[in-house]
């Protein structure tokens, strides 16, 4: 192992893809994976929305909950194997999430380390300022005609800034918003050496990296179908890893021992997840094209990726806006044996006839019937006979928490003033944190490094 | 001469979102399949399939090398992931949902699905 700075390839691995995910696989990545990298991507669109709501209650809070498991266990394995960490666990606050980490590896003696945080993807003040020009990618209208108030603004940056950290001798970097593969490129530029404006190679390191964003996606997770698609040992499933060649070009592989499975299918699915058009995906660091992309098994549980090419980066970033916009109230029963769904089908009208009654103000109502037709609809295969059980569910968004709370009520009282022998009604009500889109001029984010050194 | 099967005979998906607009990557599980998405796996098509779900456009992109097309469905999330009031907001079961859709298959593929133990569709 003490020879792996004369591999031809960086080793990244992919420890997490979603605030979250799975400890011991990453663990086992930093125990066995011999790494050069291990990256940690904890960031969906609403994450940090929600992680900034926590910071405004709490100035200690808002970076990832549990960013102290994941990090006490692999730091003593990554310090052993002079593995660096990547990540965006610092969420809505990277300098809190930096303060930890740095008292998390003096508490286990772990030696002299540099970590770094990227700040300034917060963007809520300028967003604030521009309400009136900003347009919503999502409809064209400007943002400030968004009812509701605007908790967050976080742009997506790009891989520049963690390259900066690295390059300055960073053993962690901890990040906000930043676009999930620029996480996984920046190690590759750092290593290689890459130009900002190599745009075919970018590309491809893009594509290596969008191939391992998803985490597990890739190697055995979210791919199982009994019959169609087997995953070996889908419950000890190993995280995956790139060994990237200084071309971009890469090997995707997962440790001997575990569980799931790395072919050409699941790499195709993953791919395409999350893309529209193939020849033009946007990131902050490149406009990628996968069009020409080629996925060659290599061997068992491995896959070399190759032919992503790329064009210049955009001029503008992308920014998540986070906005309460009213409440969601949630209620469910079920009725199960023989004549179920007309006993289910009754309580529905007895419940919006209440909802009549009691001048419940709701923007939108939904009732599902789970078993039936609760995901898809009329598009929905038809049942072949009536089902056993029918699990009935109202949805509805008000603009206040009270009539939230006055539907999951009327759902509440079915069990003794409804149709005769439903289950005990189990309810909800939550805020809604919806998220819009806007772009902003680069000039307008000014990122920056802080750092603490144990 | 020909039969129809569940297009989950001849091909594998995943979904994913973007606020409201869902996409789908669809794979053939082999390169002969292909033709089959290309001919009968149309956005028309998929509309007509996914009915009272995709309020928005319905486009396909296509992607040789790895036999696969990628359906791009605008307002079709509920009015996007984190303000839907579905059970399945980002719609990743909508994957499932295509798999649903019937396609035609010439004599040739459907004696190959029925030896693997397929069955046509009546």
């Amino acid at each position: 192992m003490n020879s792996r700075r004369d591999r031809p390839f960086v080793r990244i691995g992919a420890g997490a893809s979603y605030a979250g995910d799975r400890v011991e696989p990453a663990t086992d990545l930093a125990a066995r994976g011999a790494l050069d990298y291990l990256v940690y991507e904890t960031l969906a669109e609403r994450t940090i929305a929600l992680a900034n709501v926590q910071r405004l209650k709490d100035p200690s809070a808002g970076y990832n909950e549990l960013l102290e498991d994941r990090l006490r266990a692999a730091l003593p394995h990554c310090r052993r194997h002079g593995t660096r960490v990547v990540t965006s666990m610092g969420a809505a606050n990277p300098l809190a999430a930096m303060a930890k980490a740095g008292a998390i590896a003096r508490d286990l003696s772990l030696g002299p380390l540099r970590i770094a945080a990227v700040i300034g993807d917060d963007v809520l003040a300028y967003c604030q300022r521009h309400a009136d020009s900003l347009t919503l990618m999502e409809s064209g209208a400007p943002l400030c005609t968004l009812a509701g108030e605007i908790v967050s603004a976080n742009a997506y940056l790009g891989a520049d800034n963690i390259v900066a950290a690295l390059a300055q001798g960073a053993d962690i970097v901890i990040t906000g918003r930043v676009a999930d593969c620029s996480l996984f490129l920046a190690p590759m530029i750092h290593e290689f050496g890459w130009a900002q404006d190599d745009w075919d190679r970018l590309g491809q390191g893009q594509v290596c990296a969008d191939m391992v964003e998803c985490g597990a996606n890739v190697s055995g997770g979210f791919f199982a179908d009994p019959g169609y698609k087997e995953v070996p040992d889908l419950g000890d499933l190993g995280y995956p890893y790139l060994d990237v060649a200084a071309d971009g070009t890469a090997v995707l592989a997962k440790l001997d021992g575990t569980g799931g499975v790395i072919n050409r299918a699941i790499c195709t699915e993953q791919m395409l997840y999350e893309i529209h058009d193939p020849a033009n995906y946007i990131t902050p660091d490149v406009v990628v094209d996968f069009t020409g992309v080629r996925l060659e098994e290599v061997g068992a549980n491995r896959v070399r990726i190759s032919g992503g090419r790329g064009r210049a980066r955009p001029d503008r970033f992308k920014v998540s806006v986070g906005i309460k916009e009213g409440w969601i109230g949630e209620a469910e029963i079920t009725y199960a044996g023989l004549g179920c769904l007309e006993r289910a089908r009754l309580a529905e009208r007895v419940v919006r006839r209440r909802l009549e009654i009691g001048g419940v103000a709701l923007d939108e109502l939904r009732v599902d019937y789970i078993g039936l037709d609760s995901l898809h609809g009329e598009a929905s295969l038809p049942p072949a006979h009536e089902p056993y059980e029918v699990r009935l569910r109202f949805a509805g968004r008000a603009r206040s928490r009270r009539d939230a709370q006055r539907l999951a009520g009327e759902v509440e009282t079915l069990v003794g003033k409804g149709p005769a022998m439903g289950s005990l009604p189990r309810t909800g009500v939550r805020e809604v944190l919806a998220i819009y889109s806007v772009l902003i001029p680069r000039a307008a984010v000014q990122a920056r490094l802080a750092w603490e050194v144990t | 001469m020909s039969a129809r099967f569940h297009l989950r005979e001849i091909a594998h998906a995943r979904a994913g979102d973007k606020g409201d607009t869902c996409n789908i990557g669809v794979i053939a599980y082999r390169p002969e399949y292909y033709p089959i998405l290309l001919a009968q796996v149309t956005p028309e098509a998929v509309r007509a399939h996914f009915r009272g779900l995709v309020r928005g456009a319905v486009t396909r992109y296509e992607l040789p090398l790895v036999e696969a097309v990628n359906l791009v469905l605008e307002n079709a999330l509920g009015g996007g992931v984190t303000r839907s009031l579905s059970l399945d907001p980002h719609g990743k079961s909508y994957a499932a949902l295509i798999l649903s859709m019937p396609v035609t298959v010439d004599d040739a593929i459907a004696g190959r699905l029925q030896a693997l133990g397929r069955r046509p569709l009546p």
